[in-house]
């Protein structure tokens, strides 16, 4: 609690004039302000600095980085000791493109470029035009062309043989660009006043966000052949996506809804009062504004749902996850499962946290305003 | 005559004049309904197409069967040769085991974590942001693997690591020292919970009656009386023996003491670690919602700390805090689900081997969905009231 009683005060050293030596001043302000606090700071160092000597240790002065193809003896030598980075540079291609045919994995390291464009572009806010929505579809078209082939002199790769980091990037990047629109749909549903309409989309809602998606994925799974009729069946792949853009777009519903809510009243009344359609008021006029408001949340659901994507390791589909368990499971390198994990966890967590600074960007600038 | 009548006279609405607006609203609704309940049925006769064609019964007869699946980590007794239902009904038991737990813990961790993150010791709330941005940008799915292998790289039982006396830790899991609980115990705990109660009704009354007539009353003998003196008088008299059962080796594994097992630790681990992240920035931004004159304002009047803490900033906090702390316990227990990845047998475990053992995916899934559903409730009620609780009353 001592931590607690701090926030409201004035920070002390302000009210004292400056004197001396300004690390040290800086020391005395934001360390040792207090006797509580020096206590604090002085454990806190002493930990962080055991910690990151280990880590040093262990990850870089006695880690192995290189060795020759397909030989772990130099790592299991250091087991224990060191980390094994060599396992990164011997199962990369694996890992980032799972069994897509070797030769033709430019094509999905170039899908991810895309992904990684398409995001940037649509965070710009030059960018939030209708232009976006073409762009959009371009985008998609275009990735799909680059994966599938068949066409161009491309050769055609079912989607089988995909894996990684492309997957990783189709489930969640398609997942929001269907999952949106059925979003909005659902939630100018929930707030309609017809109470057919209203009550099957409060329904959708709450059953998807009530149960785990882990369920979702295995009724996509197992249940998906039994639901359509004998002979017809589609792709693994294909099933789960649908799962998490039936996912997604409850989630997004509510985040819609929430940026419905927050539009005046005066507004759907003056659209009224213009005689606009019920269709044209929501898109010239209420839409725009409501997912304004709730761009931030938007961003937000997205990186959850871009982490949610890893639970189809689960019904066994090669994501990004999935080819990191499987690069492990060949005996050689079995042992070196927390270097793998790592490296993964890194790549997740560059996409994450760019999005989520820059969803506090976001917020920051329209706290401003 | 027409020359009198330069307008057309107005367009008479295809639906006439019984209420365009009405029948337009009908004719949507029943296109809409209509097309849902024409996919559901297309889906429903493919599906019972399908099961015959399959020779899959359907039903839940099957819950009265045997159910021949191995639970090896419960806290209900079980055995293979139970029936279905009972082996839901012990993993149903497992999943609220994993999520009550950590619920409480990641409540605990989180605030700790939050309330850092606003210390004015720069390297503690430095490490506290950085705690929370890392946890939060990495799938749960992919932490619990990874705590996962770090339980399992955990050395043997005979050469357990001990953090502290009576404490191993191996590739068993976590072994801890526990008092065996016996009827004796449940009755000395139940008198203590009836003592808290009795003694929160009593407080309150002292507190209205202090309203009355303004004179303070004293709380602490009573508290004692009741919390403390009275479950030590029928411990007394029932013969509780306090000893707490020690962990030991024997041979290649422990006897005695409480086991967490692997699977369980490293599910604990990842739902706590993962969720306090997020209910630490919960409990940041509610304390940081407080305005700055109101926390002046309790500061003029001279209260003490701890009571301008009690009752000025956390009632005021907690209105902020309360309803995404909800969606986090809801999170939470949805995330236990992902047990299934590391073997844990919680209900969508067990539910996944009943559907492959006997083919009845429909029956499952909806046990699963009945089963979170009923979760989910339960947990929005509670919050739902302690929310109106605490709620602005405003006049």
């Amino acid at each position: 609690m001592t931590a607690i009683t701090d926030i409201p005060e004035v920070p002390r050293a302000a009210r004292r004039p400056q004197t001396g030596n300004p690390v040290l001043h800086w020391l005395r302000t934001n360390l040792f302000s207090s006797i509580p606090n020096a206590i604090i700071s002085l454990v806190l160092l002493a930990v962080l600095a055991k910690g990151l000597f280990s880590f040093v240790q262990w990850g870089i002065t006695n880690a192995v980085w290189l060795t020759p193809a397909n030989d772990s003896s130099a790592c299991r030598a250091v087991r224990g000791l060191g980390a094994c980075w060599a396992i990164i540079p011997e199962k990369y291609r694996f890992i980032l493109f799972g069994t897509y045919p070797f030769d033709e994995q430019w094509r999905p390291a170039l899908s991810v470029l895309l992904f990684i464009a398409l995001y940037y572009l649509s965070t710009r806010r030059a960018w939030w035009r209708r232009e976006l929505i073409y762009f959009w579809i371009g985008a998609l078209v275009l990735i799909s062309v680059l994966m599938w082939g068949g066409v161009l002199g491309l050769s055609f790769v079912s989607q089988d043989r995909w894996g990684g980091l492309p997957v990783t990037l189709i489930l969640a990047t398609f997942g929001l660009a269907f999952g949106f629109p059925l979003g909005i749909l659902v939630a100018l549903g929930r707030r309609s006043k017809l109470p057919a309409i209203r009550s099957l989309c409060v329904l959708y809602v709450e059953l998807i966000r009530g149960v785990p998606l882990v369920s979702l994925l295995f009724m996509a799974s197992v249940m998906f052949p039994l639901f359509m009729p004998g002979g017809f069946n589609i792709d693994k792949l294909l099933r789960a996506q649908i799962a998490i853009i039936l996912f997604a777009g409850a989630y997004l519903a509510e985040v819609v809804r929430g940026g419905l809510q927050a539009v005046p009243r005066g507004q759907y009344e003056a659209a009224d009062a213009l005689g606009l359609s019920y269709w044209r008021k929501n898109r010239l006029i209420i839409l725009p504004q409501a997912i304004r408001h709730v761009i931030p949340p938007l961003v937000n659901t997205f990186i959850a749902f871009f982490k949610d994507t890893s639970l189809v390791l689960i019904i066994g589909i090669f994501d990004l996850l999935t080819t990191a368990k499987t690069a492990i499971i060949d005996p050689a390198w079995q042992q070196f499962s927390v270097e793998v994990y790592i490296f993964v966890a890194a790549i997740y967590f560059a996409f994450c946290f760019a999005m989520s600074r820059y969803s506090r960007s976001l917020e920051a600038h329209t706290v401003s305003r | 005559m027409t020359t009198d009548h330069p307008r057309p006279p107005p367009r008479r609405s295809f639906f006439g004049a019984w209420g365009q607006r009405e029948l337009k609203g009908l004719f949507w609704q029943v296109l809409v309904v209509g097309i849902a309940v024409a996919v559901i049925a297309f889906l429903w006769s493919n599906t019972v197409t399908n099961l015959s064609a399959r020779r899959i019964t359907t039903g839940f007869a099957f819950l009265g069967r045997e159910a021949g699946m191995p639970i090896a980590d419960s806290i209900l007794s079980y055995s293979p040769k139970d029936t279905y239902f009972w082996a839901f009904v012990v993993g149903v038991a497992n999943t609220l085991r994993v999520a009550v737990v950590g619920i409480v813990l990641a409540t605990i961790l989180g605030t700790l974590i939050g309330i850092s993150r606003l210390s004015a010791n720069w390297l503690l709330s430095r490490l506290a942001a950085v705690y929370v941005e890392v946890l939060r940008d990495i799938p749960l799915l992919l932490q619990l693997l990874f705590w996962y292998v770090l339980m399992q790289a955990l050395p043997a039982a005979r050469l357990a690591w001990r953090p502290i006396d009576g404490v191993f830790l191996s590739n068993r899991g976590l072994i801890l020292p526990w008092i065996p609980i016996g009827a004796p115990l449940l009755w000395v705990l139940g008198t203590a919970a009836l003592g808290l109660a009795a003694f929160y009704v009593i407080r309150r009354w002292q507190i209205a009656q202090q309203m009355q007539d303004g004179k303070p009353r004293k709380s602490w003998p009573i508290a004692l009386g009741l919390i403390v003196v009275l479950p030590t008088l029928v411990s007394v008299l029932l013969g509780v023996s306090w000893s707490i059962a020690w962990p030991e080796l024997r041979g290649f594994n422990f006897v005695g003491g409480l086991t967490l097992a692997p699977e369980y630790f490293a599910l604990l681990i990842a739902l706590v670690t993962y969720t306090s992240a997020f209910i630490a920035e919960i409990v940041r931004s509610g304390i940081q919602s407080v305005p700055r004159g109101q926390w002046d304002a309790a500061n003029a009047l001279g209260l003490r700390r701890s009571f301008m803490l009690r009752q000025i900033i956390l009632p005021q906090a907690l209105r902020v805090i309360v309803p995404p702390m909800t969606s986090q316990y809801l999170n939470l227990t949805k995330n236990s689900s992902l047990a299934v990845a590391i073997g844990y047998q919680d209900v969508v475990s067990v539910a996944n081997t009943t559907l492959n053992q006997t083919g009845q995916a429909i029956e499952a899934i909806a046990l699963i969905m009945a089963v979170f559903l009923t979760i989910s409730l339960g947990i929005s009620f509670f919050m739902n009231w302690y929310n109106a609780r605490i709620a602005l009353v405003e006049r």
